[in-house]
């Protein structure tokens, strides 16, 4: 699907449009570093569509074919066209006829759109009346670990429910994944932090809470962190919300725990 | 965060990761080398999943010479042996065994904080 429409759009000029990753605007950058109009382009697309997931890309797809037939008419017959079209906008957006005007910088003048101001009322629509597919969906942020000192053996972890709700993880299975990397034992305490026996610093949840996200939350397909867990027959599987792709995802492991501390304790 | 971002394929090859994603349920073979924390400031690396034709004494000799730290290999009724050593070795532990040819770094995981 990807090869379809890069054929179809000929060259750089809509390529950035692709609502992808920072990563696509370096290459698009790169191709035709001459063109400076697309580089501002490929950021304004940046900025837009921050969020990844297979539905944003639809949505480009759906302005990619929208917008070259507009700015092809505006060639086309300059001038006169310029009136019809702007009827066009109205019925587009009904009720907002008037409020639209002030609102576009080529109102009252013959002149061509150009293509980002083009851009920028589409996103404009397709944020009133769909915000969803307009790709600047929140990204899920994730708000640092909150970490406090119990005694001096001990880490308390404030926000951890917090965070396991904005991963929409079990916190039993995020706290299984947390206690293994750190190599520590733990549990919830009355208030739902989460307790940990050793040192630990913000940046250390921070890293774990990385992998965690990276191993069972995102979807390799899409990168769409709307995802869903599921336990199925002893496996754990990862399914997409957003492009429906799923796979099966490591068992949390301990692995091996070396024996520390007081040596009578145990065994 | 930002780590969403990286590697995105140019053209999405759905099949892109089918055969160069061995994670998952069925990776055994990784190595992993850990951390865990004693008290005070001292901590412990482990490192689990070497393959079973190693000699383990001859390897951790060498991590303990290299390394100036002392160690020990332990018998894990579950995993095996493990070699332990002390201190926060696991940099240093995966590119020794990088380097020393015993493990392909991508099958090294490194865990802890
Ligand atoms: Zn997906």
């Amino acid at each position: 699907m990807g090869d379809d429409h890069d054929l179809k759009e000929e060259g750089g000029e809509i390529v950035p449009f692709d609502p992808s990753k920072k990563k696509k605007k370096k290459k698009v950058v790169i191709q035709d570093p001459a063109d400076d109009s697309v580089e501002k382009l490929a950021e304004k697309t940046e900025t837009l569509s921050v969020s990844e997931g297979l539905e944003s890309t639809f949505s480009g797809l759906k302005k990619k074919k929208k917008k070259p037939v507009e700015s092809s008419i505006l060639t086309d017959e300059v001038g006169e066209a310029g009136e019809e079209l702007e009827d066009h906008i109205g019925d587009d957006e009904e009720g907002e006829g008037i409020d639209l005007h002030p609102r576009y910088p080529w109102e009252g003048s013959d002149r061509d759109y150009e293509y980002e101001e083009l851009l920028g009322r589409v996103f404009n629509i397709l944020r009133e009346n769909n915000p969803e597919l307009a790709g600047d969906r929140r990204r899920t942020v994730m708000r640092p670990p909150q970490v406090l000192r119990e005694g001096t053996k001990k880490t308390v972890f404030v926000n951890f429910m917090d965070l396991c709700k904005t991963m929409h993880r079990q916190p039993d299975h995020v706290m299984a994944f947390l206690l293994a990397e750190l190599g520590t034992s733990g549990s919830l305490d009355g208030q739902q932090r989460l307790v940990v026996k050793g040192r630990f610093a913000p940046k250390n949840f921070e890293g774990i809470l990385r992998r965690y996200v990276n191993e069972y939350v995102i979807c390799i397909g899409c990168k769409s962190p709307d995802t869903i867990l599921s336990k199925e027959n002893r496996l754990f599987f990862l399914r997409c919300e957003k492009c429906g792709s799923g796979r099966s995802v490591a068992p949390i492991k301990a692995g091996f725990v070396a024996r520390v501390g007081r040596r009578n304790a145990g065994t | 965060m930002s780590e969403l971002e990286h590697q995105v394929p140019s053209a999405f090859d759905p099949f892109a990761d089918a055969s160069a994603d061995d994670s998952g349920a069925g990776a055994k073979e990784y190595v992993h080398v850990r951390v865990q924390q004693r008290n005070g400031r001292k901590s412990l690396t482990t490192v689990q999943g070497l393959k079973k034709e190693y000699s383990y004494n001859k390897i951790l000799k060498d991590l303990k010479k290299e390394f100036c730290c002392n160690g020990t290999v332990v018998q894990d009724p579950e995993l095996g042996q493990v070699i332990q050593l002390q201190g926060d070795q696991r940099k240093n532990v995966s590119t020794f065994l990088v380097q020393a040819g015993i493990v392909k770094k991508e099958h090294i995981k490194l865990h802890g904080f």
